[in-house]
């Protein structure tokens, strides 16, 4: 539901149903309505039965990279010769992104029970649920969650531990995820090898974030042919995904809606549109690391994983980020280019070096001392900060930038060429 | 930027004795290594303390079995743990950009006004607060949120920060 308000009749809520009721965070809450059944019905069928499932449902990955969830659970080690780990990743930090946040604050339960079924699905005896360290709300609440449940004794052989994240975005980067766990500093590792050969502690590990997790029971319950009918687009996209939107809409907040649904929907009668008087400028649909709609493009554009690539975009974490005609596009792409400047790890030279020069140009051009050539070296430059780097928060810097010049040019011009006041001092 | 920092005047004790060292091994339990148990551990350091000195980081470094100067690169690597004494007040405020277009530096400078600390990293003069600007708080529909210590504020307005300065005050 469009939590913080009232459903919406557009929407199709299975994960956020209970969003906003506090009875739900409890263990008689979550039993009362149905909760643990399908843990149970799980750990009555094998491993490969589970994954077969999931795999016939189309489900994929909800924190970024969409890759079909049954699949990334097959390529663990059938047979086991030493531990498998599982890696929750509710790290969320992508800016526009609150779900997880949701989800772990209404529903501890739901990721749960889904975390113990993806557990048995790879046989992992251990599963570390790392939280973002600012979520300290949600940390209690999954605390006290756990807690209730493992009085209960649920999880049988399977053993869930909180771990806290102490403040670093590409933490949510997996194998950044796995070096905090280890008590390194957030390194993303090259790959290969993947984590399903050598993870966490070096030893078969599974990575899934927590909206995927959350999916997993009622696909359990309700069957992968319910859940694969959830599609108003593309059949490789399938189910329901948490939309999260914020910036200027006049109702943000998190809305449900079946794979394929417009965005234009979803910003105007969902969200209220844009505030009185306003108009919508820009889009940014899969949290901040993906390129920058203009209007015409998002009011096209179809919410699923090929939709938005259709569009010149792709979905991300579903994180919507809206700016109306008040928003100043060049400020707004420098502050994104200063953010990931900022959580850079510094490992890579393209990143490293890159994120800082994108963001000292962008703030040369807003203080009125751009040269027309400036952009064409942000072009340079992002060119060589994409696909070159161990992962993707350089490519990720890179995004906004690119569509930013490509779609909004004349606002650059205009500081260049100081039709527009100076807005930062130099 | 240079700011000023809150003195340290405490003199140095372990942490990890009594309750505290019983904490920590159920820490370790969770976890096939050692080491895997930093997080946690400075988590508790800065619990006990308020920040985490060069001599805790030498004592976690010890308690775990690693070099004192990967403890420190893993404390400088995150920006959550104090590496200096912060004002009792620690108040983080979002400024990424879906909170910039809602308004969130005048919630920034609000509280800088309010409770007298100079810049954005600086404690104030009676040493009760300490405000910084952070990135993407995860809560962007809820804009602008803040943190004050363990308290997560959302949908904070310039107009709303004097009754929060006196509530924590």
């Amino acid at each position: 539901m469009g939590y913080p308000h009232k459903p919406h009749l557009k929407e199709t809520v299975v994960l956020s149903q209970y969003f906003g009721d506090a009875d739900m965070r409890t263990y008689k809450g979550w039993v009362k309505r149905g909760g643990y059944e399908a843990l149970a019905q799980a750990l009555k069928m094998t491993p490969v039965e589970v994954i077969e499932v999931v795999k016939e449902s189309g489900l994929r990955g909800r924190g970024g990279a969409g890759f079909p969830t049954g699949l990334k659970w097959s390529f663990m080690p059938k047979e086991k010769k030493q531990p498998h780990y599982l890696c929750v990743n509710a790290d969320e930090s992508e800016p526009g992104t609150f779900k997880d946040r949701e989800i772990m604050r209404w529903t501890p339960h739901a990721l749960l029970e889904g975390t113990a079924i993806a557990a048995h699905a790879i046989q992992a005896e251990v599963a570390y649920i790392y939280i973002r360290g600012e979520f300290t709300e949600p940390w209690t609440i999954m605390e006290k969650a756990l807690a209730e449940a493992n009085a209960a004794g649920v999880f049988g052989k399977i053993k869930i531990v909180l771990h806290r994240g102490a403040g670093a975005y590409i933490c949510g980067e997996e194998t950044a995820l796995m070096n905090s766990i280890e008590g390194k500093r957030g390194n993303p590792r090259i790959k290969p090898p993947f984590p399903a050969a050598a993870g966490l502690f070096g030893m078969p590990t599974t990575i899934n974030n927590v909206e995927t997790l959350t999916a997993v029971p009622h696909i359990l319950k309700k069957g992968a042919a319910w859940y694969k009918g959830l599609c108003l687009s593309n059949p490789k996209s399938t189910g329901t995904k948490l939309f999260s939107v914020c910036g200027h809409v006049k109702r943000p907040g998190n809305y449900e809606v079946t794979m394929g649904f417009p965005l234009k929907d979803l910003l105007y009668d969902m969200c209220g549109g844009v505030p009185a008087g306003r108009t919508l400028k820009a889009c940014i649909p899969g949290g901040s690391s993906v390129p920058i709609l203009n209007r015409e493009e998002t009011e096209r554009t179809l919410l699923d994983y090929e939709g938005c690539v259709t569009a010149g975009t792709m979905l991300g974490s579903g994180g919507v980020i809206v700016f109306d005609d008040s928003a100043d596009m060049v400020y707004q792409i420098m502050r994104l280019a200063r953010f990931y400047a900022h959580e850079s790890c510094a490992q890579c030279t393209q990143c490293r070096e890159g994120t800082a020069w994108t963001t000292k140009i962008m703030e040369r051009i807003l203080a009125g001392q751009g040269k027309m050539q400036d952009l064409d070296l942000l072009l340079d430059l992002s060119e060589n900060m994409t696909g070159k780097t161990i992962c993707v928060l350089s490519d990720s810097c890179a995004a906004p930038v690119v569509s930013g010049i490509k779609k909004f040019k004349n606002e650059f011009e205009d500081y260049i060429a100081g039709r527009r006041k100076p807005m930062m001092v130099a | 930027m240079s700011v000023s920092h809150a003195a340290d005047t405490e003199e140095y004790r372990a942490v990890f004795a009594g309750k505290v060292l019983e904490e920590l091994q159920t820490i370790l339990s969770r976890y096939p290594t050692k080491q895997a148990a930093l997080l946690p551990a400075l988590w508790v350091v800065q619990r006990e303390r308020g920040w985490i000195s060069d001599r805790n980081m030498a004592e976690v470094a010890d308690a775990l079995g690693i070099t004192p100067a990967s403890v420190k690169g893993v404390v400088t690597f995150y920006t959550m743990y104090h590496q200096h004494p912060v004002g009792r007040n620690f108040v983080q405020v979002c400024t990424t950009s879906p909170c910039n277009i809602c308004g969130a530096e005048g919630v920034v400078k609000a509280f800088l006004e309010q409770t007298g600390a100079k810049d954005a990293g600086a404690t104030s003069p009676d040493g009760k607060w300490t405000i910084i600007e952070v990135e993407c708080l995860g809560a962007c529909g809820f804009a602008t949120p803040v943190l004050i210590n363990d308290d997560f504020i959302e949908n904070v307005t310039p107009d709303k920060v004097a009754d929060l300065v006196k509530k924590y005050r």
